[in-house]
């Protein structure tokens, strides 16, 4: 037995022993199964990395799944550089979020259902990652969306969560519908859908079209586009962003552990994966770079009006994905997948420690905290490494990564190039304004809650501090492995995944990319300055600025009204369609028709037809005298 | 020589009598006679036809009818003494139990 | 000619004869009306070299049919309707009988006899007409015969069984 299969199939039989025994037998010891299972799958995941980094990649078909006419699927897996990456990334913060829940949900009614949901989606995510082919892609895919809309809505029983869950679902659905179309087209294309041979035959299609609902389109332009509407909806990115604030109603760990690390970066992830063909449509790739950096730009100047801490967070995690997307969008996909590394660990750490102090003070707003790093040190010192590197700061892994992010969009020289490194300095303003609102907002000052919730201020116990202390060493040190070669450093990560990715091809001076780095880092340091003023020495400023610019202020703190855009275009619609046509005519009319109907009538017949029974015995006789009477008519002239 | 369908239109004639019979009167005597009626006018046919033919089969087949006949009346007959004790009554139209 | 008018009288004696038995208020004259009936079949049959059946029409129906529902007539009491309507609606009756009787006349014209048998009257004249009918009867049909003899024997068991009083115990 091979040892890679362990790596989604442990989490798998976690589940499944979860989810039959938890209820009655595991109850609050149901969290053994899911956390040894994926510190398992990260033990092997570490040595599945040593063993890629020597150099053994591994693409193996476990069995033939289906096989229908000229399509042929196999179960298969695929470990190269890329997926190595990503299974450290997944297993790791996994496996410490899986140890924070312990605390987090301790006496929840549904502790083992957690679990068991945790453990789904981790294998989801897994199989997602590994799969050598597009269908067990769409597979692990569609099993995240709905462990997704599982965790959301865990606390069913609140309609708004009930509401988050459903809106996260249906609006992937549109982003998967245009996906498989995708996948469709790739196999009208190449015949297959395993990697292998699309990636390696994509070269012969460069220039092909082929007639799309009417129009002659590039055939490659349209399949990455196609391809990019998954990940638009996955990754959460306008116009299909609207779901992920929504779904902080589910519990922290598993905004943490989806809405962070790992799911909604399964979209850049599918870009990174796909780079051959996303790399000869020029036009896709711009697409996805002014996608990215609109929504980028956009969630980051959302995040600075908003006052519940965990959206703070979720719009964070828009614009850092925005900012993926940009890198993968200039060619740099290395540099797009080595943000999402560094990523992984600082926003997990944000949303775990906004689980800490949720837990401490009882509630999401940020207006009504304050002063807590008297309280909650240990959440204090390591969130405020993770908002470091999120904002950027030398250093830290964020300013690696980000930097990398910044210096690829310059030096693409392209118009669209020019275009986002406008986009990405002003997100390197933003981001450590906002961060940094909510770190004084939140710990800094007096605290400005009842004296009720002062009395119950507390740190949280050591199975929730200890993996944030963990992840805050990841944050700070995660990006020396990708330090690039005009600081000194190897860039050993870009090297790393150079035969998956391949190299762009950038042209740059050292002072340039100099000048690039001393750029955004000083509108860092401007940035979290003008955060410190508003929220620490003048905190009159920002309600003045409130009220002096009352309609920008409401457009931001109301996300731009797209909420209520689609709720009058789509949703209503919809619902007012399926009330009149569907029930009131289809199913009241034409089913319930049909169904009452064909007995009444049936009814209607025989009580006519049971009249001739009359029980008399000459009425029988006459009608057997008619019949004989017939049917010699009927011999004689007919026949 | 009287020629066949001589024969043969007796029958029918008698034949459609019977039918008349049956199907009209409302006594059950009589509808039993109506059948007796019946059998003997298909009895003539048989027996004129076997008379042309010169073979005996028809005669044979028509003895076979009067065994058939009588057995029926036997039968019929009882069945009649059997429901009338209990009825009293010889109009037929009064016995409709097996109306649907 | 002389053939045709005892063929005349006879044919015209039976229909008059056979309406008559139907169209009786009272069954008794109905039963007594047809054993005239039957007598004149029997001639015919006597008409159409057939001894044996006319006997056998004569003892059979005649002395034993014709008995036993007079038996059932007078033993039963079943005179009562002649107080009340004694014919029904006869408009469909008559309709259906007179198409039955058009219908198959019809089909009488497309009658054609099949080559005639060994049997000419003159054989059975030779032989009498009971061994004639004796010697098919025992060696052709003797499997028929026994079958007969079974109806007869389930009508007697029928007869008795249906017709028994029942016995209070």
């Amino acid at each position: 037995m091979k040892l890679y299969l362990l790596i989604p199939f442990l989490p798998l039989a976690a589940f499944i022993i979860n989810i039959l025994l938890g209820k009655e037998v595991l109850r609050n010891k149901a969290h053994w199964p899911s956390c040894l299972a994926i510190i398992g799958s990260f033990i092997i995941s570490v040595i599945t990395l040593f063993d890629v980094m020597n150099g053994k990649i591994i693409n193996e078909d476990l069995y033939t799944w289906i096989v229908s006419g000229k399509f042929k699927v196999s179960v298969g897996f695929l470990i190269d550089q890329l997926t190595a990456v990503m299974l450290i990334v997944v297993t790791c913060v996994g496996s410490l979020i899986h140890i924070y829940s312990i605390g987090y949900m301790h006496g929840d009614k549904g502790y083992y259902r957690f679990f068991s949901y945790l453990s789904l989606f981790t294998f989801s995510m897994l199989m997602l990652v590994t799969a050598n082919n597009f269908l067990q892609l769409y597979f692990g895919w569609e099993g995240v969306g709905v462990c997704s809309y599982f965790l959301i809505g865990f606390w069913y029983q609140k309609r708004a969560a009930a509401d988050a869950g459903k809106k996260a679902f249906i609006v992937n659905r549109f982003g998967d519908f245009g996906f498989a179309i995708g996948i469709f087209m790739i196999f009208l294309t190449f015949g297959t859908i395993h990697y292998a041979p699309v990636f390696e035959g994509v070269k012969e299609y460069v220039g092909h079209t082929v007639n799309f609902l009417g129009w002659e389109v590039d055939l490659l332009t349209l399949i990455a586009l196609l391809l990019f509407c998954g990940a638009i909806g996955k990754s959460a990115q306008m116009p299909l962003h609207v779901w992920l604030p929504d779904a902080m109603e589910g519990p922290t760990p598993v905004s943490a552990l989806i809405h962070a690390a790992t799911m909604v970066t399964a979209g850049v992830f599918l870009v990174a994966r796909c780079n051959a063909i996303f790399g000869l449509s020029p036009v896709a790739m711009n697409v996805v770079a002014i996608v990215g950096g609109i929504t980028s730009v956009f969630a980051a100047t959302i995040a600075c009006v908003q006052n519940d801490i965990k959206r703070i967070i979720a719009y964070s995690t828009l614009s850092h994905l925005g900012m993926m997307f940009v890198a993968c969008g200039v060619g740099a996909f290395a540099a797009g997948v080595f943000h999402l590394y560094t990523h992984a660990f600082f926003k997990a750490l944000l949303f775990l420690g906004a689980g800490s102090v949720i837990h401490a003070v009882g509630h999401n707003d940020v207006q009504r905290m304050g002063g807590l790093r008297k309280y909650m040190p240990i959440t204090y010192a390591t969130m405020f490494i993770a908002a470091l590197s999120a904002g950027g700061i030398p250093g830290l892994a964020g300013f690696f990564s980000k930097d990398e992010i910044v210096w690829s969009a310059y030096a693409a020289h392209t118009g669209v190039g020019n275009f986002v490194w406008l986009l990405m300095t002003s997100i390197a303003f933003f981001t450590p304004f906002y961060s940094f609102r909510m770190m004084f907002l939140a710990f800094h000052g007096k605290f400005r809650g009842t004296h009720h919730e002062q009395h119950h201020l507390h740190e949280s116990p050591k199975v929730m501090t200890i993996p944030l202390i963990l992840l805050a060493v990841g944050a700070f040190a995660g990006g020396w492995v990708g330090i690039p070669s005009v600081l000194g450093g190897g860039a050993h990560f870009a090297h790393f995944l150079e035969p998956v990715v391949g190299h762009p091809d950038f042209h740059g001076t050292h002072a340039e990319e100099f000048r690039i780095m001393g750029t955004s880092t000083t509108i860092a340091i401007i940035g979290l300055v003008l955060a410190f003023i508003f929220y620490i020495s003048k905190t009159y400023i920002p309600a003045k600025l409130a009220k002096d610019y009352n309609i920008p202020y409401r457009i931001l703190f109301n996300k731009y009204y797209f909420d209520e855009l689609y709720d009058s275009i789509l949703v209503k619609p919809t619902m007012w369609s399926a009330r009149k046509i569907l029930v009131g005519f289809t199913d009241a009319k034409i089913i319930e028709g049909v169904v009452n109907g064909v007995p009444k009538l049936i009814g209607l017949f025989s009580g006519r037809l049971r009249r001739i029974q009359t029980g008399l015995a000459h009425h029988y006789g006459i009608f057997m005298t008619a019949g004989a009477f017939f049917i010699i008519l009927y011999m004689l002239f007919w026949r | 020589m009287v020629p066949l369908s001589w024969y043969m239109l007796l029958s029918l004639a008698v034949f459609t009598i019977g039918v008349f019979g049956f199907l009209t009167r409302r006594n059950v005597i009589l509808m039993f006679m109506s059948i007796e009626l019946m059998l003997n006018a298909v009895n003539i046919n048989l027996i004129a036809i076997s008379h042309y033919m010169q073979d005996l089969r028809g005669q044979i087949l028509a003895f076979f009818v009067i065994v058939v006949a009588a057995a029926e009346a036997a039968i019929g007959l009882a069945i009649v003494i059997a429901l009338f004790r209990n009825r009293a009554t010889a109009h037929v139209d009064e016995v409709q139990e097996m109306k649907g | 000619m002389i053939p045709e008018i005892f063929f005349a009288y006879f044919a015209i004696a039976i229909v008059t004869l056979s309406i008559v038995v139907i169209t009786r208020k009272n069954p008794v004259h109905s039963v007594l009306w047809m054993l005239l009936l039957f007598f004149h079949i029997a001639s015919l049959y006597l008409f159409l070299n057939a001894e044996f059946m006319a006997i056998v029409q004569a003892i059979v129906y005649a002395g034993g049919i014709l008995v036993l529902f007079l038996f059932v007539v007078l033993l039963m009491n079943l005179r009562e309707d002649i107080k009340i309507r004694f014919i029904g609606a006869w408009s469909s009756g008559f309709t259906f009988a007179v198409g039955l009787f058009i219908v198959i006349l019809l089909s009488l014209r497309s009658f054609v006899l099949a080559p005639p048998g060994e049997y000419t009257i003159d054989l059975i004249q030779e032989e009498t007409h009971t061994v004639a009918i004796g010697k098919i009867l025992y060696t052709e049909f003797l499997f028929p015969f026994e079958i007969a003899s079974l109806i007869l024997l389930v009508a007697i068991i029928g007869a008795i069984v249906l017709a028994k009083r029942r016995l209070r115990s």
